[in-house]
């Protein structure tokens, strides 16, 4: 028992004070530069110029005159010739790997919805394509979570990130071929450990279902792809790094690393591979999945509006927090089993603290946008990664609080939790790459998206099946918990009181896969469009406008 | 700050950090947990029940079945019968662990001292419906095969209750069928654990 304090308490301690010494290193920064760091990525006389590929021009203008009118006495010149010049060789050096990343991840997106939608359905429809062992409940779901988790998601962000990389640094992706080549194994071992999984070789660990050579492909697969930013880094022509370039860096550096040692055969065994299982499962989800979607939020949120964000002290605070509590949390998944209870102790606080670097992007974020929610009406962008950033705040703090012994006993072996992991990698996630995506392509590809309807009707497919998903799951699942726990009742009831809210789940679900079809149809649309690229600085929208076409458009 | 700096204490940091973590929650209990000894009532298993937990691995049980009874204090699990709570010795002959994160269906760490009849077992993977009105567990309809006429000498037929059982069709249970119900019913961790032996 003494023995258990005292690692609670290191541990603890430990992580605290690595905490404050990376703050004090960075003290220097807070206070002298912090005001400089905040415009890195603007360059010389931009602040104040919206940019938004993904708004039609008109609405590119009207976005543009929101901002200006609201900044009082901004600047009125705009960026050299010399510097866009620049911006625009950032853009396309990127362009092959990240299209490559991208196009795989809305296929992944698409086939891993079709699959989740199948085992939504097979939940109250338990007879549904019984005659196949492939098609059944415990093949089809691991499927759809591996499909969306490093299908869609991983690839989303890091196609996203090679694209950030040469922005954030200001010069040309280098080493863009080892990106390639990673996302071609990465590719390779989702396909092959998805057929593996559907065809019986799971390895039944969850969130670590592929099989050693499909995990072997993506652990090399993960480590080719973070090289361009090793190699760009070097060339970099910013003496500051931006905070997404943390929170990038420290992502694509954090994952090959959980993955080998969670996949290490041999080596785990019984509980401690309980305790690995989580320490991964959550860690995928904290030091992979939500730094790559804040570098992305922290870059678009200020690059549409044109201003810097909010308090740039509080980002880097915020990462250096992110990195020392929410890697210890994954113990909560196993509150109540047999695991030390120290590590349980260890995990609930850690996931109590995780509140300050959630405050921290909370208030950035929300206090950047205060004021200019007029420009969501006009930028595509901006509407996914505002309510992206919204449901971050919301997830986040669900998770600590479900961490609580006391919630965590209704909650926990609920579906409840899947309702949660869908805020964060849907409402959270999701939504900031689908923000990313539209603002990125017409970059990539140099010609803008075919449809400003089909774009309205993707938000408006995903967000309201999203919200019938999320708040039919989550009552569901408290209602099964309570269920569960009180004695009197049969276990059958707390899954008949689940059924029509897991019917619930299936009609959002199928929304939201309609919408994945828009996005995907959208998308490759764009991408085969017989549309020649269009040249330089007209793709910079209102950049090639006079100022007093700006100040005509009608609002 | 300048020069490489920057690139310097982010890999340190990063590293610092994951590093806290993986000693916490993978190398603390890797070495906690290393010799813990089975308890004199577990025994190992068998070749056809190591064969069956395959067929628990491939076709995902796990996604709704939890093997780790919580303690009275918490939950009724053992008044449902699910058993006492469990401790990390339990598992000494689990790999990979199937401790499982979802209660769709119930817990199963004990279902052999709960539901001890193969035929119950294997009846019940064929068609839960059949046992359990308002189930939602998919039909494993693919473990059995169905034949006309009689089962021939070395078969396992099932009798289904009568509105399931299709007259002049037998239904065979296929080998994975019996070494699924045969891990099932390796379930029974009924034995005494001593105070002692628990982390």
């Amino acid at each position: 028992m003494h023995m258990s304090v005292v690692l609670l308490l290191c541990s603890f301690v430990l992580a605290l004070g690595g905490l404050f010494v990376f703050i004090a290193s960075m003290t220097r920064d807070l206070f002298g530069t912090a005001e400089e760091g905040s415009r890195v990525i603007f360059a010389p006389d931009e602040e104040d110029t919206s940019e938004e590929p993904a708004a039609s021009p008109a609405d590119q203008a009207r976005l543009q005159a929101a901002m200006r009118s609201s900044a009082a006495g901004g600047s009125s010149v705009e960026m050299s010739a010399a510097d866009l010049a620049t911006r625009i060789q950032a853009d396309q050096s990127s362009s092959g790997p990240v299209l490559l990343c991208l196009s795989f991840a809305v296929l992944w997106l698409v086939l891993g919805s079709l699959a989740g939608i199948t085992s939504s359905l097979k939940l109250h429809l338990p007879d549904w394509l019984d005659g196949q062992a492939w098609l059944t409940f415990g093949r089809v779901r691991p499927a759809h979570l591996n499909a969306v988790i490093y299908g869609w998601s991983s690839l989303a962000g890091v196609g996203v990130a090679l694209w950030l990389i040469p922005r954030l640094l200001k010069t040309e992706l280098v080493g863009g071929r080892y990106a390639i080549a990673g996302a071609v194994l990465w590719n390779v071992g989702v396909a092959g450990g998805i057929a593996a999984i559907l065809s019986g070789h799971s390895t039944g660990l969850e969130w670590l279902e592929f099989p050693l050579p499909a995990a072997c492909l993506l652990t090399v697969g993960g480590a080719l792809m973070g090289v361009p930013l090793i190699l760009t880094m070097k060339h970099r022509r910013v003496k500051h790094l931006y905070v997404s370039v943390w929170y990038l860096g420290a992502a694509l550096l954090w994952f090959p690393l959980l993955y080998a040692v969670a996949n290490a055969p041999g080596v785990h065994f019984g509980v401690e591979q309980a305790t690995m299982n989580w320490w991964y499962g959550h860690n995928v989800l904290g030091l992979w999945f939500t730094p790559l979607g804040l570098a992305a939020a922290y870059y678009f949120i200020p690059k549409v509006l044109g201003i810097p964000i909010y308090s740039y002290n509080l980002s880097l605070l915020g990462f250096w927090t992110l990195a020392f509590f929410y890697s210890q949390v994954g113990g909560h998944h196993l509150i109540g089993g047999p695991v030390p209870t120290w590590l349980i102790t260890l995990s609930i606080v850690q996931s109590m603290m995780m509140i300050v670097p959630v405050f921290a992007v909370a208030v950035n974020q929300h206090m950047t946008v205060l004021g200019h929610f007029r420009a969501l009406r006009y930028s595509p962008t901006l509407r996914f990664i505002v309510l992206g950033a919204m449901m971050y705040t919301l997830a986040s703090l669900q998770g600590s609080i479900e961490a609580l012994r006391s919630v965590n006993t209704i909650t926990h072996f609920t579906h409840f939790t899947v309702a949660h992991a869908h805020l964060g990698l849907y409402g959270f996630f999701a939504m900031v790459m689908f923000g990313s995506i539209y603002f990125v392509m017409p970059r990539v590809l140099g010609r803008e998206w075919p449809h400003a309807a089909l774009i309205s009707l993707h938000f408006w497919l995903v967000v309201g099946g999203f919200a019938i998903y999320f708040i039919g799951l989550s009552i569901g699942g408290w209602l099964q918990g309570l269920a569960m726990l009180d004695a009197k009742q049969p276990f059958m009831a707390s899954v008949a009181v689940t059924l029509p809210y897991l019917q619930a789940r299936s009609l959002g679900g199928a929304l939201m896969t309609l919408g994945h079809f828009v996005f995907g149809a959208h998308f490759f649309l764009m991408v085969f469009s017989r549309k020649r690229r269009e040249a330089g600085a007209t793709r910079f929208g209102f950049l090639s406008m006079s100022r007093s076409d700006v100040s005509q458009v009608p609002l | 700050m300048s020069g490489q700096i920057s690139e310097f204490k982010l890999v340190t940091g990063a590293l610092a950090a994951l590093a806290l973590a993986a000693s916490a929650l993978v190398l603390m209990p890797y070495y906690l947990l290393h010799g813990i000894k089975p308890p004199v009532g577990l025994k190992p298993y068998t070749e056809q029940q190591l064969r069956g937990r395959a067929v628990y691995v491939k076709d995902g049980c796990v996604y709704c079945h939890s093997q780790q009874p919580r303690d009275p204090g918490q939950a009724p699990d053992n008044t449902r019968g699910w058993g006492r709570p469990s401790v990390a010795a339990d598992y000494a002959y689990d790999k990979p662990h199937l401790l499982g994160t979802m209660r769709t269906g119930p817990d199963l760490f004990n279902i052999a001292a709960r539901q001890p009849s193969e035929e119950w077992q294997l009846g019940h993977l064929y068609q839960p419906r059949a046992y359990t009105p308002g189930s939602i567990m998919p039909a494993f309809s693919f473990l059995f095969t169905e034949i006309t006429g009689p089962a021939r000498a070395g078969e396992r037929s099932i009798n289904l209750p009568p509105p399931y059982a299709k007259p002049g069709v037998t239904v065979v249970a296929t080998q994975e069928a019996k070494d699924l119900v045969a891990y099932l019913l390796s379930l029974d961790h009924t034995y005494p654990i001593l105070k002692a032996a628990q982390p």
